[in-house]
């Protein structure tokens, strides 16, 4: 009995000691690793977008890591899966901060789940990078804009619709899904327009649901507006879902680009690789990046991307360049400040510059947006967009749009004197419109 | 520049009238090669226009070779000699052809060749510039594409050959459709205003949405006697088009009631006749839909020639599919809750979320690309209303599923020992029916249906894993609305529901006509808590 005892013992004791050499290891070991944390929906409706962003996340740290790791230590991403339940996204942000202690947060794709995270990251201190286009009206500590704000993606669309290489368009559909994002858009376009003389009776807006599928009437209300003797064009901010529905019935009732040519800002090469693009060939979308972009960079990223995901056919997109530039900013600004302790790290970001994959450079601005080209592209038979125009030099991100009248007078500027999201020329103070 | 142009294309058109049949002369070829050369050298789309209307002022039919292709992106320069060549890609490597005689050159890699930009500006020029080429073409649907689209972009510069090509035009729809693009080129040109009194009469018999828009910008240009007569025909035109609008909505609701009627009847099954809440059901539609692409990849690699029938070869196996996998769902999950609807619905909700992210994890969480046949793409006219071909087939595909249903319900002894388990279970136990068995096929059934349903959704909507969801909500609402238990308040609910959201959708919105028609049904349903055609007898009480 005695003697079973001492064996007992001499085990158990053995099995602590062996658990303490565990769990002193793996302390060890996450001493060793910067902490990168991806919040990116991996279940759910968004999960056909967000999936992609992931995997290039992983990509690039591993990539990261092959070239020697950040100040000395490998990094480590921890992915979670908020599932497209937007106060999940919430509650997976605080678990990243608090309990897995990334130094970084890369993640959300629409601007519902953004603004449920956002009040984590200022009271955790943390830092997210926002890889998509979004409305604007927006200026955040916290957070670092590398998708495209509406001056650097829908106004130089409209501009070239207008422009004589675009058809000189005179009549405009708006078309959009119901939520924040096509709604501040149309808002900031349909002021735009006006400020450049079109008339009331020229512009069409038009909302329809989240992942709508009857597009019949809509589009032959398009078709109607359209026969008013008029050059006309439709600006999509269709999301998601409802784009391959929106494009089929367009096709279906025989709407030719060369006639009403439809401007997307949601329409990537992802959404295309669902649809036969013969009967689209010719409309267009606005975006920063698009895969056909002929860079060495670029040559090297795609190449890149089909061996990490193992499949020739996937394709690369504009968030994914997004992503790519927000991770090499972060690189660059944590080499600045020798320190992935947020606080410095956000102090560091600005004026930081990486290449972009177009062939230039994009610098992180004071507002925390950074600086873009704006590529025009038309849909190919191939399913790839071909540039029919491009922005002579860079456009700066504006946060809060001139043609809104409750953001006019707002400036975001985040370097030491100022400090502040939201500064109100008009009126000298810190504060106004979305101070919360 | 523009008179130099018509001038151009006069001296053209009088060469092609000469030579007519003729191949073109060696001189003239060798100007025309010199001209598609520049394409080597010519920087922007605006100079890339320059060529292409030199190009067609020449108005040698051989033209119509590199600007089709250059419309359609197959115009190549050779980076090595700048040579400029007619593309056609033949796997990784891309076959030159010459690009007037269209004999073939030699290949070349894609690396070697740089694709001469088009935009949508540059379409609508080559466009133009071939309506005028094809207006002599042999085969009468050009003629009539070529005259279509002179109708489309009016000038007065085309009046001659128009009037060249009535002559000698036999076809009479074909000569029609001269007649209007010749009246649309008067009316820009600056002929007698009785010559436009006349164009303005024919244009009005025409009486589709092209017309008003000529007519509108005819009013906003002119003065007097033609622009009275462009008002009065504006009038005309858009008091029938309203007809032709409301005929149209009907038209969108009996399509919409179609694709609704397709997503709830097998919910009409497993609901209405056993009782099920299966929140399942959308799934097993996309599980249909699924079938499909897989039907068409495997025909894409290995019998290409058989893709007008993949539909067909898809729907049995759809059926399968989703059968099996009902089948699977009840006797695994289903046959222990019958009788406790709450624990039903939590459980197919959770069955419904695990074949999502099957789905997911199996095919990736991006859209996959199902292609419609053939005769299921494009669309016919009839007066001013353009049906779709898809739309159309789905209508009929949907009350051919229907029919079958009934058949199957009212006539088998399979659908008389349904009908008799769902009426008095044990009555029908004790005769000898062997009830589970009745449970588990019908719900197989109703599953199968949903599967086949996904094949014809396929083609009007996403395939992605999300496709079921959108169709839950509404299935429920058909089926509840029409009455459970009973397949023809199925077929009035969906067709009801599908022309009052589309009647409501172009005054309220789609956002608002929604909305409306949620708040009707619940007024509906206060005042007939059974739906439109309750059932009754014992069976209610069951």
């Amino acid at each position: 009995m005695r003697g079973n005892f001492a064996k007992i013992t001499k085990i158990l004791s053995a099995g602590v000691v062996a658990a303490g050499l565990l769990a002193s290891a793996s302390a060890k070991a996450a001493e060793d690793t910067i902490k990168v944390g991806i919040l990116h929906s991996l279940s759910g409706t968004m999960a056909i977008s967000e999936t992609t962003l992931k995997d290039v996340m992983l990509m690039l740290i591993e990539e990261q890591n092959a070239k020697g790791g950040l100040l000395g230590k490998k990094l480590e991403a921890v992915v979670v899966d908020p599932a497209s339940n937007w106060p999940l996204f919430a509650e997976k942000a605080r678990e990243l901060i608090s309990k897995d202690k990334v130094a970084a947060v890369f993640g959300c794709w629409t601007s519902v789940s953004r603004k449920s995270v956002l009040p984590v990251f200022s009271e955790l201190d943390n830092i997210l990078f926002y890889p998509v286009q979004y409305e604007g009206e927006e200026s955040e500590r916290n957070v670092f804009y590398t998708g495209a704000a509406p001056n650097q993606q829908a106004i130089p669309a409209v501009d070239y619709l207008m422009s004589a290489d675009g058809g000189s368009v005179k009549r405009w559909v708006l078309e959009g899904t119901d939520y924040v994002y096509p709604r501040t858009t149309n808002k900031i376009l349909e002021a735009y327009l006006k400020s450049k003389g079109v008339p009331a009776e020229d512009i069409m807006v038009n909302y329809t649901p989240f992942g709508f599928s009857d597009w019949q009437t809509e589009v032959s209300a398009i078709k109607k507006f359209g026969s008013a003797g008029k050059k006309t064009a439709v600006v999509s901010t269709v999301n998601g879902d409802a784009n391959v529905p929106f494009y089929k019935e367009l096709g279906n009732q025989g709407i030719k680009a060369e006639d009403i040519p439809v401007m997307a800002f949601s329409v990537g090469e992802e959404e295309l690789a669902g649809l036969d693009t013969g009967p689209l060939v010719g409309h267009l979308a606005a975006w920063n990046y698009f895969e056909s972009v002929d860079t060495p960079e670029n040559k090297k990223f795609i190449d890149d991307w089909h061996k990490f995901i193992k499949n020739e056919k996937r394709t690369t997109n504009d968030p994914m360049e997004a992503h790519y530039i927000g991770f090499n900013m972060w690189v660059k600004a944590v080499e600045k400040a020798g320190t992935t302790d947020p606080d410095k790290v956000i102090d560091a970001m600005v004026g930081v510059s990486v290449p972009n994959l177009t062939g230039g450079y994009s610098t992180m601005m004071p507002n925390h947006h950074i600086t873009k080209p704006v590529l025009i592209g038309e849909i190919q038979a191939d399913g790839q967009f071909e540039t029919v125009s491009q922005t002579p030099g860079l456009v700066m991100g504006d946060e809060w749009s001139d043609y809104l009248p409750d953001s006019k007078n707002l400036i975001s500027d985040w370097r030491a004197p100022l400090s502040c999201g939201n500064f109100n020329v008009a009126t000298g103070k810190c504060g106004g419109k979305g101070t919360n | 520049m523009k008179t130099t142009m018509l001038l151009l294309r006069a001296i053209g058109l009088t060469l092609l009238l000469t030579m007519a049949g003729l191949l073109p002369s060696k001189a003239g070829e060798a100007e025309l090669r010199a001209t598609i050369a520049k394409f080597a050298t010519a920087t922007g789309f605006s100079a890339t226009e320059a060529i292409v209307r030199e190009l067609a002022a020449s108005g040698d039919p051989a033209v119509e070779r590199p600007l089709s292709a250059l419309a359609d992106g197959n115009l190549y320069i050779r980076k090595a000699d700048s040579q400029v060549f007619v593309g056609k890609e033949a796997g990784d490597a891309i076959e030159l052809l010459d690009p007037l005689t269209g004999d073939k050159a030699v290949d070349a890699a894609k690396t070697d060749l740089t694709k001469i930009k088009v935009n949508n500006g540059l379409r609508r020029v080559i466009r133009d510039a071939l309506g005028t080429l094809t207006l002599r073409a042999k085969d009468a649907s050009v003629r009539l594409a070529a005259a279509m689209t002179m109708f489309k972009t009016p000038d007065a510069a085309n009046i001659e050959p128009l009037d060249a090509a009535i002559a000698v035009e036999t076809d009479p729809a074909v000569k029609a459709v001269f007649d209007e693009a010749r009246a649309a080129s008067v009316l820009v040109s600056d002929k007698p205003e009785t010559d436009k009194l006349a164009a303005i009469s024919i244009i009005a018999a025409r009486g589709d949405r092209d017309a008003l828009s000529l007519l509108t910008s005819v009013e906003a240009g002119s003065q007097g006697s033609v622009r009275d007569a462009a008002t009065a025909a504006i009038g005309k035109i858009n008091s029938t088009l309203a007809l032709w609008d409301a005929g149209q909505n009907i038209w969108y609701g009996i399509s919409l009631g179609s694709v609704l009627l397709l997503a709830a009847i097998g919910l009409a099954i497993t609901f209405g006749v056993m009782g099920v809440i299966n929140m399942a059901h959308g799934e097993m539609v996309m599980l249909g839909a699924y079938t499909t692409f897989v039907v068409q990849q495997a025909i894409r690699t290995s019998f290409p020639g058989l893709f007008d029938w993949s539909l067909v070869i898809a729907l049995p196996l759809a059926f399968l599919v989703a059968a099996l996998v009902g089948l699977a769902i009840e006797r695994g999950i289903i046959r222990f809750l019958y009788g406790r609807p709450l624990e039903t619905l939590l459980a197919t909700w959770g069955v419904s979320l695990v074949l999502q992210q099957a789905v997911r994890s199996i095919f990736g969480p991006t859209n996959q690309e199902v292609g419609n046949p053939s005769w299921m793409s494009g669309s016919f006219d009839i007066g001013q209303l353009a049906i779709t071909w898809n739309r159309l087939w789905i209508l009929v595909f949907a009350l051919a599923v229907f029919a079958v249903l009934l058949y199957v319900m009212k006539r088998t002894p399979w659908g008389l020992q349904m009908r008799a388990v769902t009426a008095n279970r044990r009555m029908a136990a004790s005769m000898g029916i062997k009830t589970p068995w009745v449970d588990a096929l019908t719900f197989a059934l109703g599953s199968g249906i949903a599967g086949i349903a996904g094949v014809a959704l396929s083609q009007i909507d996403n395939v992605s894993p999300n496709l079921g969801r959108g169709y839950i909500i509404d299935s429920f609402m058909v089926v509840v609305f029409g009455g459970v238990g009973n397949l023809w308040g199925t077929l009035v609910g969906a067709f009801s529901l599908g022309i009052v959201n589309k009647v409501l959708e172009p005054y309220a919105g789609a956002v608002l006509g929604k909305i409306v028609v949620l708040v009707l049904i619940i007024l509906f349903i206060q005042k007939r808590p059974r739906g439109l055609f309750a059932l009754k007898g014992r069976a209610v009480e069951a």
